[in-house]
């Protein structure tokens, strides 16, 4: 076929190729399935009405997600260039979606390293006897406990203090910690390994990165049904309220959610497909991706739920049991003779026959229901809930590990995607010097990450990662999405791409897809993206600092963000999306003074022009 | 007579005076309570006067260790106030003068320094056998010289650094084998073999590059 002698004749070097069809679709569903498949949606779904939110979740999978993914997958194929490439042969108007995915990869895979980082920092602490978060270390002379562990718990003390070493308050900067810079340049290094070689090595490692995390959510969910209480916990799940349904925030958060756990927009997608060859069904990957993404987040909100609920009957015995003490020392009943189970009638007699001796002990009340709410995501829920739950767990050093090593699996892969998004661009621009090797240039781009990621490993640095979540992971990526489906729908025209996508797979999209890339997806998002920046323009944004100083400690203080922090995230949010309008007006610039414009906007790989076969016979 | 009535007298009133000795809340008291059943469980002992008597004679034997001039005996231990669940005051006299109770603070330092061994006579923990108002010592944290996790961090680096040296040297080796056999076609032919065996049979025709090497071989 023509179009590869007219690849190899154009550029030095043949695009490397995936091994086979399976690590490429390992790949992409590595990258799709991430953190947040584990510690997002759990919670999204446990409070917005269990089982309900799987409605508003799969419409918007259907009808946002699979036309983005399928788009981004096809383009990729076709053009075969990174995402900076791609935007720029569709019209060079457009070059600066292409920048803005690289730019917002890149500030996305500082900070998600990061936490990869942390899960290290927990995976290298769990081969201890006993887990160092299970109790409070000794203070300086050896009286008693630490005043800030005694007053929260253990588990937060190993996180703020032992692991952040957070400072009170974002102002306050602290100092680099030396543990978090090695953890950060473990993290580092395995991603660098990883990508030593490009997609040869990636592909051998999805094997592994990909697939453990399955293994381990069913052997958690194997576990987690044999504890008591993860009934409870699994019921209060999947209990649907419907009446939820009728809050469009849920439906903006579905939206949203499926949105960044598809991980569209990042450039990695299209990189990734790149490297396939031209003839391959890309309808059914996207499919068969978005479809395993969102399966994914479901069969893993099971073990998860099932191991909180456990946690939760977990506290509330030990509650009880704190009860039964103070009534069995107060009123000397025999040891042992008021359990869990009568509590209650020994109780109300007691209530009955002593009642101020009774109201004096301050007994709490104990609901399995309270217990229950306090649901946490994200690193909250990882690195607070769940390790205290693994405490409970008979053999917690296993759990601990099979866990830790599973988020680490899950945010490796993302990463390769993140970076992916990164590297290849610049690939593409031609940007490398001839004189540098891959490995060389790769090892570059990894160190310059490391030593900017270092600002997250600052006392404050928990502060900047969630503003780096809150603000680059969120607006930027929608504005760019839906600048692709606009370029991909109206400017290359719906029906350019459908003959390229005929000439891949094999048959034409049907209506379903066309409909949806030319009406649907493009105002599903700008609905969307409008919902979201009103609900975060309505309040000025505030954040919970830890501060053992604080009057109400072990609550976090909710401190406003100062202006100049305030200033950091609009920033942060605009200026990865700034390069859109100031590509087009640069261009317009060139185009006005009239330089080979006629000659770039013709400049498209159209596979029937048989140019370099000409030139070679 | 006189001796016999006083002799009844001393027998009659010796445990009436201890029992005024040990009263609860008594100022030189302590008082103790005890959970088998939440320590032991299934294998709970039950209480009662033998329990009781290996109590007062671990209590004297904690006063002997401390106080190694006097010789304490079980008399000396002296329990009152026991309830069902278990708990019960105790007051330690002084083996020269059964009057005279031990100060508070003599008999905490006793079973402070004897803890351990009163509690392992019982079976129970310092949580299970209490003395309301000695606090137990706490457990010395076990401080290994190194910390555990920088032994792992450390395997998985060096795993990490020799797995990258590993790479980019074969990398180097394979770069030199290839520029020795770009001399000769066969070693092309099949670095690009290697590099793509995509899905089916489609692209077995492309990759024509021993066929235009052979015609620039055809034109030489």
């Amino acid at each position: 076929m023509p179009e590869e002698g007219m690849e190899d004749s154009k550029g030095g070097e043949e695009r490397p190729k995936w091994n086979n069809k399976a690590e490429y679709l390992l790949t992409c569903i590595g990258f799709a399935v991430g953190l947040g498949n584990v510690w997002r949606f759990p919670y999204l779904c446990q409070i917005y009405g269990g089982g309900a939110f799987l409605i508003p979740y799969l419409i918007a999978l259907v009808f946002q997600g699979l036309p983005l993914l399928y788009l981004e997958l096809a383009i990729g194929q076709r053009l075969r260039m990174g995402s900076i490439g791609v935007w720029n042969s569709i019209s060079p108007y457009l070059g600066g979606v292409g920048v803005a995915s690289m730019v917002v990869s890149f500030c996305v895979s500082l900070f998600y390293n990061t936490i990869v980082a942390w899960v290290l920092w927990y995976l290298f602490n769990s081969f201890q006897e006993p887990l160092p978060w299970s109790q409070c270390p000794l203070n300086h002379n050896n009286t008693g406990y630490v005043e800030e562990c005694v007053e929260s718990t253990p588990v937060n003390y190993f996180w703020y203090r032992q692991t952040l070493n957070i400072t009170p308050n974002m102002e306050t900067s602290g100092s680099l910690q030396w543990w978090m810079v090695v953890s950060l340049a473990t993290a580092w290094s395995i991603v660098y390994i990883c990508f030593i070689r490009g997609i040869e090595t990636i592909g051998k490692a999805v094997y592994v990165t990909a697939t453990f995390p399955y293994l381990v959510l069913t052997i958690f969910l194997v576990r987690a049904l044999t504890l008591p209480g993860s009934s409870e916990g699994l019921i209060y799940l999947f209990t649907p309220d419907w009446e939820i349904l009728k809050n469009p925030q849920v439906w903006l958060d579905a939206a949203t959610q499926i949105f960044f756990s598809l991980s569209v927009a990042f450039g990695g997608l299209i990189s990734f497909s790149s490297y396939n060859s031209q003839k391959n069904n890309c309808e059914r990957d996207a499919v068969l991706v978005g479809v395993i993404n969102s399966a994914t987040s479901i069969y893993a909100s099971i073990p998860i739920f099932a191991i909180l609920g456990f946690k939760a009957h977990t506290n509330y015995v030990t509650c009880l049991n704190g009860n039964i003490l103070a009534l069995t020392n107060e009123f000397d009943i025999s040891d042992m003779n008021i359990t869990v189970e009568n509590y209650e009638q020994w109780f109300d007699s007691l209530n009955g026959t002593h009642p101020s001796r009774v109201s004096n002990l301050n007994l709490k009340t104990c609901d399995l229901q309270t217990f229950l709410d306090q649901s946490a995501s994200g690193t909250g829920l990882a690195f607070i809930v769940f390790t205290e739950a693994v405490i409970s767990m008979p053999g917690s050093q296993v759990w601990a590990v099979l866990f830790f090593i599973m988020l680490f699996s899950l945010g490796l892969s993302s990463m390769f995607g993140n970076l992916e998004g990164v590297l290849t661009p610049l690939h593409d621009l031609k940007l490398v010097p001839k004189w540098m090797p891959n490995e060389l240039f790769t090892a570059l781009i990894c160190l310059v990450s490391f030593l900017v990621a270092l600002i997250f490993t600052m006392g404050s640095g928990n502060y900047w990662l969630e503003i780096f979540n809150s603000y680059v992971g969120s607006v930027p990526l929608l504005i760019i999405a839906f600048f692709e489906i606009i370029a991909v729908a109206y400017i290359y025209g719906i029906g350019r791409f459908s003959d390229d996508l005929e000439f891949m797979t094999g048959h034409r999209p049907n209506i379903f897809w066309k409909v949806c890339w030319l009406v649907i997806s493009p105002l599903m998002l700008i609905v969307v993206l409008v919902a979201y920046v009103a609900v975060q323009a309505q309040t000025h944004p505030t954040y919970p600092a830890w501060n053992p100083d604080y009057v109400n400690f072990p609550d976090t203080e909710v401190l406003p963000y100062p202006d100049w922090v305030f200033a950091i995230c609009v920033l942060l949010s605009s200026v990865p999306v700034i390069s859109i309008p100031l590509v087009a007006i640069y261009r317009l610039i060139c185009c006005m003074s009239g330089r080979h414009s006629e000659d770039r906007l013709h400049n498209d790989p159209n596979p029937y022009a048989n140019e370099g076969y000409v030139v070679e016979s | 007579m006189l001796v016999r009535i006083l002799v009844l007298l001393y027998l009659a009133g010796a445990p009436a005076l201890a029992q005024t000795l040990c009263q609860p809340n008594a100022s030189n008291g302590y008082r103790v309570r005890i959970s088998i059943k939440t320590a032991l469980g299934n294998q709970a002992y039950e209480w009662n006067e033998n329990e009781m008597f290996l109590f007062r004679a671990t209590m004297a034997f904690a006063m002997r260790r401390c106080y190694k001039t006097e010789t304490y005996n079980v008399d000396n231990i002296i329990v009152c106030n026991q309830t069902l669940r278990v708990s019960f005051w105790f007051v330690v006299t002084s083996p020269e003068n059964s009057t005279m109770l031990i100060p508070k603070a003599d008999v905490e330092k006793a079973v402070s320094m004897s803890r351990h061994r009163i509690n392992n006579a019982f079976l129970l923990t310092d949580r299970t056998l209490e003395f309301l108002g000695i606090h137990p010592t706490l457990a010395e944290p076990v401080n290994p010289d190194t910390p555990p996790w920088l032994i792992v961090f450390g395997v998985v680096i060096g795993a990490v650094f020799a797995g990258i040296i590993a790479l980019l040297v074969s990398s180097l080796l394979q770069k030199r084998r290839k520029e020795k056999g770009m001399m000769e076609d066969g070693q092309d032919e099949e670095d690009m073999q290697v590099k793509g065996v995509e899905n089916g049979n489609v692209l077995d025709g492309i990759y024509n590059r021993g066929f235009t090497d052979d015609d620039r071989f055809t034109k030489l």
